[in-house]
């Protein structure tokens, strides 16, 4: 009996995670739009209803309803498999971030490592997708694509390497408590190159501006997604914003000092901690959101190669660096 | 019963999984079971509360040196199975080596007497989490190995520089 | 931090390796690049023999057995890198590189040398095969070291697996991967147990892939053939020392009190590497692949030396290779220094048009074959001699009768040399370089075989 309470409260979690991201996903286009348009001297979506709210759930059933087209030389099955294993490894994903204190709904002891795992699931799902889908333009889109992820991928584990010494463990929720009585309550500042080489690197694993190669239109007309349309396209779209999410979300946690307050904040202000650690989490998280969509309204993007270059030349170098200094550091200063 | 029932069902899999692998024409459908294969390993990990085993067995086995298979079965463009000649046919031949191989195996399980030795017992390690006393184990009893392994990993770079990089000129 | 000490040899090569890898950027000359390669073999062999001792645990020792081999490594990666100096397959651009996985290969076969313990054995193992590998492969362009390489590692990887098999057994049995816990375990009764059985044929598998004996040789010919000759020379001698090294001490002194149970699988794999060595080294056409089953051979002759599965024994098989080694070296830089010196066509006449080589390779051939005065007699007769000590007098007669047999592909060259009339279209190198070592190796296979007691270990 016990034990079908506990799985049924687990899978009401696991469903109420769900959902919140869903929305959260569907208003972040929303977002996305109404940003990019103020930038660009626009004023974004205002048409269907209140200054263009319900414009999201106009998109969705746009899709759902839209033609789905199935070219005549895929793998079938592989071609519908694709999208699904982008979207179930990310969405898995979730499960490991806490949102406020132990509120994950697996508190691992290897979360991060977990996000990285599913991560490098997902890029199956994009090969799989370029490949079945018979066409040159998806293939390149997905081989790049997969390549791109791979070799960020590296840089983004060693950056943390950095955070897992100093919080001396790889648990996030631990990650998260230790940084309270940093400075500043964040490992941004200690481990700012870390951080910096964390943030490039989370561009480049969601194939966002300035690295969204795999998508470059200009060259490869959509890369893995120029054969899918309608619905099986709308969850390559979701999963592409779930992952920005959860990259936002391992910034917020690991670097941003996630749900927790800083110590001095808390001694001078006792009443914050009332305040729910959600709120301070979504805050960094929208923050970033915020930093993604203006980097895609500013800066151009790169050339393959160039992208390569920064990727294993710069950032991994400069990354293994850092675990050295900090690991020095930490064995024989603090 | 639960951990058993769910032992069985990761057991089982296993080997189907792998026949599919060795079986299927398509290597693409071949790699992807492999995935399938190495998820379903890394589960029985965790039934050894090896936790980051398991999570590693994903990133390295799934998500990188699986990856490289992949990228080559598709550079290759080899859609179907290329029909070469063998110099032995006889599925026999094979049989008789599984059997012997599984025969081995299962004499030398038989056998095995190995008792945990040394402070790592369950409990200790359930304690202190197992990628700690994995860390502290590698970085102190097996360190000259670890480091050896980065001379190792230096050679693939060396190599990768004369076999496969532009013809260099003077 | 003072276990590092024990390290030193290994340390300062490595460090050495990744600052020719580094100036390497700045420096493309062979010939400077090999002179820093060879300082820093030199210095390495200045340091081996002031370790001494064991660290980590016991994982890894160095004693007099281990400085004899580290040393021996030391004077196959001199001369390996005369060859390279001297040739023209290496070419000037990829010097760094070469250098470096001769390095590399040379410190994976150090550390097989010193491994107690059956993980650094493996890891060992691997960082020499992977190099050689490479190495067998580096001249991209002809497909024959494609398909050398190619073949090479297809079977090297699949010995290394057999040899983790083994690994994994003893384990299951010990609870350990180290050396001394073996022996403990095989001293204490367990030699009778079926898992030590299986384990050990693996691990002999696995060593006879290593050591090219029959019938795990298949990789050898093609892999001898098809690398760069300065390679073939190379990996004749050094990879094959270690695993020597490495195997004497796996058998000898972990499973030494086991002796019975592996002495009859080793006693074929002698009886066959000898035979079949020889014999088909008879019906080869192409001079480079005589030699290679000729390597093949002696491989067998040292066998003989492992299967006495006593101190003296391995004491022998020292003394045999490094006699070998100067040999086979001085061998494979003649060949070098031919034009087209695979072909038997190219030794037509030598003695009359290079009277000085053809005398080297006189002494390589008689030495080879095992006729005084040359160094191979020493060797062959310590191996015979430890091995009828050991009570194996039936094995020793089979070896020297196939030893009479080698006699005759060997001599049938020294005829083609000094019989067959000249053909003048065949060049011979000017390389200053590759003249030296000739004459180094000669003169060292005279004088360990006049005085013999310079390298008798003991």
């Amino acid at each position: 009996m016990e034990l079908l309470v506990t799985i049924a409260k687990t899978v009401l979690y696991v469903a109420a995670v769900f959902g919140v991201t869903l929305l959260h996903v569907a208003y972040a286009t929303y977002f996305e739009r109404k940003v990019i348009g103020r930038m660009q001297g626009r004023i974004g979506p205002v048409e269907v209803g209140f200054r263009g709210l319900l414009q999201p759930f106009a998109d969705m059933v746009k899709s759902l309803f839209k033609e789905d087209i199935i070219p005549a030389a895929a793998d079938r099955t592989l071609f519908f498999l694709a999208p699904v294993i982008v979207v179930a490894s990310v969405m898995t994903s979730l499960a490991v971030i806490p949102f406020f204190n132990n509120g994950a709904i697996a508190n691992l002891n290897v979360g991060v490592l977990f996000i990285f795992a599913m991560a490098s699931l997902a890029v199956y799902g994009i090969i799989v997708a370029g490949w079945s889908s018979n066409s040159k333009y998806s293939f390149f889109g997905s081989i790049r694509s997969a390549a791109q992820v791979i070799s960020y991928e590296i840089a983004m584990g060693i950056s943390l390497a950095g955070v897992f010494l100093m919080a001396g463990s790889v648990n996030l929720n631990d990650i998260v408590l230790a940084q309270r009585e940093q400075p500043l309550g964040m490992f941004a500042v200690l481990q700012i190159v870390g951080f910096v080489v964390f943030v490039i690197s989370a561009f480049a694993e969601t194939n966002r501006t300035p690295f969204d190669l795999p998508e470059a239109e200009t060259e490869l007309v959509a890369g893995y997604l120029t054969e899918y349309s309608g619905f099986r396209y709308a969850l390559f779209f979701l999963a592409e914003y779930i992952s920005m999410y959860i990259m936002a979300a391992l910034i917020a946690l690991c670097y941003l000092g996630g749900w927790a307050l800083p110590g001095f904040v808390t001694r001078a202000l006792p009443f914050l901690e009332q305040v729910p650690g959600i709120i301070w989490f979504l805050i960094k998280v929208y923050a970033f959101m915020f930093f993604y969509f203006w980097v895609r309204a500013t800066l151009p993007r790169y050339r393959f190669d160039q992208l390569m270059a920064i990727g294993w030349k710069i950032l991994i170098p400069v990354s293994v660096v850092n675990i050295v200094i900090t690991a020095f550091v930490k064995r024989w200063l603090m | 019963m639960l951990p058993e029932f769910f032992f069985g069902y990761f057991a089982c899999a296993i080997l189907g999984l792998a026949m599919l692998t060795v079986t299927r024409k398509n290597l693409v459908h071949s790699v992807l079971w492999m995935l399938l294969l190495f998820l379903h390993i890394a589960c029985l990990y965790l039934f050894l509360n090896a936790e980051f085993l398991a999570v590693i067995q994903v990133i390295v086995y799934a998500g990188a040196i699986l990856v490289l298979f992949l990228f080559l079965v598709m550079l290759l463009n080899l859609r179907e199975e290329h029909e070469a000649r063998r110099f032995v046919k006889a599925w026999q031949g094979r049989l008789a080596v599984c059997i012997l191989l599984l025969t081995v195996i299962v004499i030398s399980v038989y056998k095995a007497a190995v008792q945990p030795t040394g402070g790592y017992s369950i409990t200790f390690i359930n304690e202190m989490g197992h990628t700690k006393v994995l860390g502290t184990v590698l970085f102190n009893q097996y360190v000259l190995p670890f480091l050896m392994t980065a001379l190792v990993l230096f050679v693939p770079m060396v190599a990768a520089i004369v076999l496969a990089m532009k013809e260099r000129k003077r | 931090m003072s276990e590092l000490r024990l390290l030193t040899p290994e340390i300062v090569l490595t460090v050495c390796m990744l600052g020719i890898f580094l100036s390497g950027l700045a420096i493309r000359s062979k010939g400077m690049l090999g002179l820093m390669t060879i300082a820093a073999a030199g210095v390495t062999a200045y340091l081996v023999p002031s370790a001494s001792g064991t660290a980590f645990e016991g994982m890894f020792v160095a004693d007099a057995y281990s400085s004899f081999f580290k040393l021996l490594f030391m004077l196959t990666l001199f001369l390996a890198v005369l060859l390279a100096i001297g040739s023209r397959t290496i070419r000037e651009e990829y010097a760094t590189e070469y250098y470096c996985l001769l390095m590399l290969a040379s410190i994976g076969m150090m550390f097989m040398a010193s491994a107690n313990d059956l993980i650094i054995l493996y890891v060992g193992l691997e960082l020499m095969s992977l190099s050689v590998y490479v190495l067998t492969g580096f001249q991209r362009e002809s497909r024959w070291s494609n398909e050398a390489a190619m073949k090479y590692l297809l079977l090297g990887t699949f010995a290394t697996a057999i040899l983790l098999f083994g690994i994994a057994m003893v384990y299951v049995l010990t609870g350990s991967t180290s050396i001394a816990a073996v022996a403990l375990y095989v001293m204490t009764g367990g030699n009778t147990d079926p898992v030590l059985g299986i384990a050990l044929l693996a691990i002999i598998i696995a060593f006879g892939f290593k050591i090219a004996a029959v019938p795990f040789h298949m990789w050898a010919p093609d892999a001898y053939q098809g690398a760069p000759t300065p390679v073939t020379a190379f990996m004749s001698v050094g990879p094959k020392a270690a695993a020597f090294a490495a195997f004497g001490r796996v058998l000898v002194e972990g499973f030494g009190a086991a002796w019975a149970e592996w002495a009859p699988a080793v006693t074929i794999l002698v009886v066959l590497t000898v035979a079949g060595g020889n014999l088909l080294a008879l019906r080869q056409d192409n001079v480079k692949r005589m030699f290679a089953y000729s390597s093949v051979a002696h491989a067998g002759y040292m066998l003989l030396g492992v299967l006495a599965g006593t101190i003296a024994g391995m004491q022998a098989v020292m003394t045999y290779l490094a006699i070998y080694a100067f040999m086979n070296m001085g061998v494979f830089t003649v060949m070098l220094m031919l034009e087209n010196g695979e072909e038997r066509s190219a030794y037509a006449g030598l003695a009359k048009r290079q009277p000085l080589l053809a005398g080297a390779m006189l002494i390589f051939l008689f030495s080879l074959t095992g006729i005084p005065p040359a160094g191979g007699f020493v060797g062959k007769l310590q191996v015979f001699l430890a091995a009828v000590d050991a009570g194996q007098t039936v094995l020793v007669v089979v070896a020297v009768i196939f030893s009479v047999v080698s006699a005759f592909y060997y001599l049938r060259l020294v005829g083609t040399m000094f019989m067959r009339e000249s053909e003048d279209s065949v060049s011979c190198s000017a390389s200053k370089t590759l003249l030296f070592a000739v004459i180094l190796t000669a003169f060292f296979v005279l004088l360990l075989g006049i005085f013999p007691s310079l390298v008798l270990v003991g």
